[in-house]
C-alpha cells in the first residue's frame, strides 16, 4: 500500500504542514483552526501555521480552564478548548426568511435566506469533535427533513484532524468510544511527534493525499509510525476522567426519581454554559421581528438551551419549572433517550461540559453517582401505576 | 317492573343478599320527575335517599346576581340526597330534573333505622356510598381546577 | 446612477419557511376561538391528527392542528383559541388575510387500527379540534368501525366548539354524542360534569374498543384512569401530547417528552408507550 493512499501513513515536517495549509487556502479553502484569543485556544479563522497555539497547552478542572506554556514548542499540544466546530455549521443565529408585505397590504411573500456555503478546511479537529459533527449530522441531514443551512456548511469541508498527543483533565473519549484516535471523517490526520518537530500524516481520503503529496509528504518509516501510535496510547492511558457507560440508556431511564437529581438541582445555576459548551446539543428557538413600518418581518433562529425556562413554556407556564427537572431532561437525553433517538450517544467524552460549568458539575461524576445508588427513590412518584 | 325488582337492578345494591334487599324493598317507593321538576330545594328537610333509575338530575346552587348555577348531573345508577345522614337532616343544594326523570325513593328515617339495626346491610351500603361519593369527589377536584382555562 | 445590486437568486423554500395563504372564510366558535378556512395553495393533503405551522405576519408561528375534513378537498381549517399574541394576531385575521403555513406536520390517530372495533372520542377544550377530522373519517366510513361514540367536554355551554355540528351529529343514529361542560347555568339542558364521567354513559366492551384522547394534560390523565377502571387495555388508548413547538421537524429540540419529538413522534402517541412519562412531573 503506497503511503500517499487512503489509510497509508507519510511523514511531514513542520515546513510541509505550513506547505499543506498555504495549498489549501490557495485551493479557495477558509482555514478554521486553533489560536490564542482571550485566554483560551478558541476556533477561529486562520492565516496559516503562524496562527497556532505554539508552545501552549492548557490545564483543564471541573470549572476551570487556564492556558499555561509547554516546555517544547507543539503546535497541538493542549486537549480541547470552549468551542467544538459546532458554530461552523450549526449557525448560532441564522436569519431564516424574510417576509413582505405584498402591495395591496392584505398578504405577503416570504423569501428564504440563501444559505451559506462558505468552504472550510478544518485544522486541528480531534477525534471527539469530528464524532460530535456526526452526531449533528443525524439531527440535520438524516432525520425526515434536511437543514438546507446547515447542509450547504457541510457540502464541502476539508479536515486535517488532529490525533491527541495529549489527554485533557475533564476528557473521557475513551469511555465513550470517540477518541483520542481519529478514525473517521477526515482527509488527513497528524500526529505531532517532538524533537525533531515533524507530523505523522495519516491518509483518510484521495484528495487529502493528493495535497500531501503537494505539500511535500513524504513515506514515514516504522519508527515514526511506531511513535505517533505509542502518543496517541499514552494518551488514551491518561484520560482525565472515565464514565462507565454499560447500560447507560436503562440506568437513567429507571433512575428518573433519583435523589441525585435534588443534589445537583442544588448546585447547578442553570446558566446554559453546558449546552452552548457541548458540541452535539442542537436546540434552537426562533424569532420574529417585524421593522418600524410593518411591511417586511423576519424569522432569526438561535441557539438555545434546555436549561432556560423559555424552553418548556407552554400557555402560562413552564412545563420543566425545576432546575432539577431540566438537569434531569438534559443529562438523561444527552446519554440516554439520545440513543433511541438517533441510535447513538449525545455524548462524546470532550469534557467542555464539566470544565466550563461555573460550579463544576460533572457528567461522569453525576452519572457514576446515580450508578452506585441504583434505584434510589426521591421525593417524586415512586412507581406510575401499571 | 316493581319498586322490588328496580330496587334489585340498582347498582345500589348490588352484591346485597336478596335478604338484604327485600327488607329495603317496602322503604322504596317510585318516584317519577318531569322536565323542569324541582326534586327537593335547599334548607328544605332532607327525608328519601333517591336511587336515580334513569332520566338526569341537575344539583344547583343559588349564586346571589348570578342565577341557579349548575354544580353537577346525576342519573341513571346514581345517589341522589345523603343530607340525611347528617343531624339536622336539611338539603344543601336543589335538585332539579333535567329530564323526565325516575327514581325509587327510600324513606331515611326507615332507612336509617335498617342500617344501624343491621350491621351487615349498614357495611354494604357504607361501602357503597364511599365509592360512588369518591369517584364524584374526584370529578369534582378535576372541575375545579377548571383545566380548560387558558388551554390552547 | 449605481447599478442595482444583484439578488442572490431566491433560496428553495426549506422546511422552516412558510407558503402564504388566503383566508377564504372565519367563523367565530366561542368568545376565544376562531375557525380559519384557508385556500388550495396551502392544502396538502393530511391525516387525522395532524398539525400545520400558522405563521401571522410579523407576530410569529403557532402550531395548529387540523380541524377540517380530512376527504374534502380544497381548503385547510384550523380552528384557533386566541391564548396569545401569535394566536391572538391568527384569530383577527378576516376573510381575504393572508397566513403563512408549513405543514402538515406528524403522527396521526391511528384510524385504520381502530377499524372494526368501537371507536371512543374523548375531547376536552380546545381537544375537540384534532379530533373533529376523526369523526369525519369515521362518519366517510362508517362501516368500518362498530358503534362511534364523542365524548366532549367544555368548560361553559359559551365555550363548546363545533355546537351546531354536535347538534346535527346527535341527531344520527349512527354515531352517540355525548356533551359536557364544568358549569353551566340553570338554563343549560345538557349535561355538568367533567368530560371522563362521560363513560359511564358509554357501554363499550374494552376488548373491542380503541379510546382516542385529547385535552389539557390533567384531563387525560383522569380519562386514561377511568379508561382503565373499566378495563381498557393501555394499548388501546393513544393520547395527543402537547409540548412547545417550534420547528415541527425534529431539528429545535423544544418537543420532546422523553425520547419522543412530538413534532414527528407525535403528536398522537400510545399510552402503553409512554406509561411510565405520563405520570411523571416535569417531563
Amino acid at each position: 500500500m503506497s503511503s500517499l493512499a487512503p489509510r497509508g501513513r507519510a511523514l511531514l515536517s513542520l515546513d510541509g504542514l505550513r506547505r499543506l495549509l498555504q495549498h489549501l487556502r490557495q485551493d479557495g479553502y477558509r482555514l478554521m483552526g486553533p489560536t490564542v484569543r482571550d485566554g483560551a485556544i478558541v476556533h477561529a479563522e486562520i492565516s496559516g501555521i503562524e496562527s497556532l497555539p505554539a508552545g501552549w497547552t492548557e490545564v483543564q478542572v471541573a470549572g476551570a480552564y487556564r492556558l499555561v506554556h509547554r516546555p517544547d514548542s507543539a503546535l497541538f499540544g493542549y486537549s480541547v478548548g470552549p468551542q467544538s466546530w459546532k458554530q461552523l455549521f450549526f449557525a448560532p443565529q441564522l436569519k431564516l426568511w424574510t417576509a413582505r408585505r405584498s402591495e395591496d397590504g392584505a398578504g405577503f411573500t416570504v423569501e428564504a435566506e440563501p444559505p451559506q456555503a462558505p468552504r472550510l478546511a478544518l485544522i486541528g479537529a480531534r477525534s471527539c469533535d469530528l464524532h460530535a459533527i456526526e452526531v449533528q449530522d443525524r439531527t440535520f441531514l438524516q432525520g425526515p427533513s434536511v437543514d438546507p443551512d446547515y447542509a450547504a456548511r457541510r457540502k464541502d469541508v476539508f479536515v486535517v484532524a488532529v490525533h491527541c498527543g495529549q489527554a485533557g483533565g475533564t476528557c473521557f473519549c475513551v469511555s465513550m468510544k470517540t477518541g483520542p484516535r481519529a478514525t473517521s471523517g477526515f482527509d488527513l490526520a497528524l500526529t505531532e511527534l517532538m524533537d525533531p518537530h515533524r507530523f505523522v500524516v495519516e491518509i483518510g481520503t484521495e484528495r487529502g493525499a493528493e495535497l500531501a503529496g503537494r505539500a511535500g509528504a513524504m513515506p514515514a518509516d516504522e519508527a515514526d509510525a511506531g511513535a505517533a501510535d505509542a502518543a496517541v496510547e499514552r494518551t488514551a492511558r491518561s484520560m482525565g476522567r472515565a464514565m462507565d457507560t454499560s447500560d447507560i440508556k436503562e440506568l437513567l431511564y429507571r433512575n428518573q426519581e433519583h435523589p441525585r437529581w435534588d443534589d445537583v438541582a442544588e448546585r447547578c445555576l442553570g446558566c446554559t454554559n453546558c449546552t452552548l459548551a457541548c458540541p452535539t446539543c442542537f436546540c434552537a428557538t426562533v424569532e420574529d421581528t417585524s421593522d418600524l413600518s410593518g411591511d417586511t418581518a423576519e424569522r432569526w433562529r438561535r441557539w438555545d438551551s434546555c436549561f432556560t425556562l423559555d424552553h418548556s413554556y407552554l400557555h402560562g407556564g413552564s412545563v420543566r419549572a425545576s432546575i432539577r427537572s431540566r438537569y434531569r431532561q438534559w443529562l438523561t437525553h444527552k446519554v440516554a433517550s439520545w440513543i433511541d433517538q438517533f441510535g447513538t450517544s449525545g455524548c462524546v467524552g470532550c469534557g467542555r461540559c464539566i470544565t466550563w460549568c461555573p460550579v463544576g458539575i460533572d457528567i461522569t461524576e453525576e452519572v457514576a453517582a446515580i450508578r452506585a445508588t441504583d434505584g434510589a427513590q426521591g421525593e417524586g412518584p415512586k412507581e406510575p401505576p401499571a | 317492573m316493581n319498586e322490588a325488582e328496580l330496587l334489585r337492578k340498582h347498582p345500589f345494591t348490588r352484591g346485597l343478599p336478596d335478604a338484604l334487599v327485600q327488607r329495603l324493598a317496602p322503604l322504596a317507593r317510585r318516584a317519577r320527575f318531569p322536565e323542569g321538576a324541582v326534586i327537593f330545594r335547599e334548607g328544605g328537610a332532607a327525608d328519601a335517599l333517591f336511587l336515580v333509575v334513569s332520566g338526569r338530575v341537575a344539583l344547583e346552587q343559588h349564586v346571589p346576581g348570578k342565577g341557579a348555577l349548575q354544580l353537577e348531573n346525576l342519573s341513571g345508577g346514581d345517589l341522589l340526597g345523603l343530607s340525611w345522614l347528617f343531624p339536622g337532616g336539611r338539603w344543601t343544594l336543589d335538585a332539579r330534573a333535567v329530564e323526565e326523570t325516575e327514581a325509587l325513593a327510600l324513606d331515611a328515617g326507615a332507612l336509617k333505622a335498617q342500617l344501624d339495626a343491621d350491621a351487615a346491610l349498614g357495611f354494604a351500603v357504607s361501602q357503597h356510598v364511599i365509592q360512588q361519593l369518591y369517584r364524584r369527589l374526584e370529578r369534582a377536584r378535576l372541575q375545579r381546577l377548571d383545566v380548560y382555562r387558558g388551554e390552547g | 446612477m449605481t447599478p442595482p445590486v444583484p439578488r442572490p437568486a431566491p433560496a428553495p423554500p426549506g422546511p422552516m419557511t412558510p407558503e402564504p395563504a388566503r383566508v377564504l372564510s372565519t367563523r367565530r366558535e366561542s368568545h376565544d376561538t376562531v375557525t380559519l378556512a384557508l385556500d388550495a395553495a396551502s392544502r396538502r393533503p393530511f391525516q387525522p391528527g395532524q398539525f400545520n405551522m400558522l405563521y401571522a405576519f410579523g407576530a410569529g408561528e403557532s402550531a395548529i392542528s387540523m380541524s377540517g375534513d380530512p376527504g374534502s378537498p380544497g381548503v385547510a381549517v384550523h380552528t384557533i383559541r386566541a391564548v396569545g399574541a401569535v394566536t391572538e394576531a391568527l384569530c383577527r385575521l378576516k376573510r381575504g388575510g393572508v397566513v403563512g403555513v408549513r405543514g402538515p406536520f406528524g403522527m396521526p390517530w391511528p384510524v385504520g387500527e381502530a377499524g372494526g372495533q368501537d371507536l371512543v372520542i374523548i375531547a376536552g377544550g380546545v381537544g375537540l379540534a384534532p379530533l373533529r377530522p376523526v369523526v369525519y373519517h369515521a362518519l366517510a366510513h362508517r362501516s368500518d368501525y362498530r358503534r362511534v361514540f364523542l365524548l366532549a367536554g367544555a368548560r361553559t355551554p359559551e365555550d363548546l366548539l363545533f355546537r351546531r355540528e354536535l347538534e346535527r351529529w346527535e341527531a344520527r343514529e349512527d354515531l352517540t354524542v355525548l356533551v359536557t361542560v364544568d358549569r353551566a347555568p340553570s338554563g343549560w339542558k345538557g349535561r355538568v360534569g367533567v368530560a371522563p364521567a362521560l363513560l359511564d354513559d358509554v357501554d363499550v366492551a374494552p376488548g373491542g374498543a380503541v379510546a382516542f384522547v385529547c385535552g389539557p394534560e390533567v384531563m387525560m390523565r383522569f380519562c386514561v384512569r377511568e379508561l382503565g377502571r373499566r378495563g381498557f387495555p393501555d394499548d388501546r388508548i393513544h393520547l395527543s401530547m402537547e409540548r412547545n413547538m417550534k420547528c415541527a421537524v425534529g431539528f429545535c429540540g423544544h418537543c420532546q417528552y422523553g425520547p419522543s419529538f412530538l413534532c414527528k413522534d407525535g403528536p398522537v402517541l400510545r399510552y402503553d408507550r409512554i406509561r411510565s412519562l405520563f405520570w411523571r412531573r416535569e417531563v
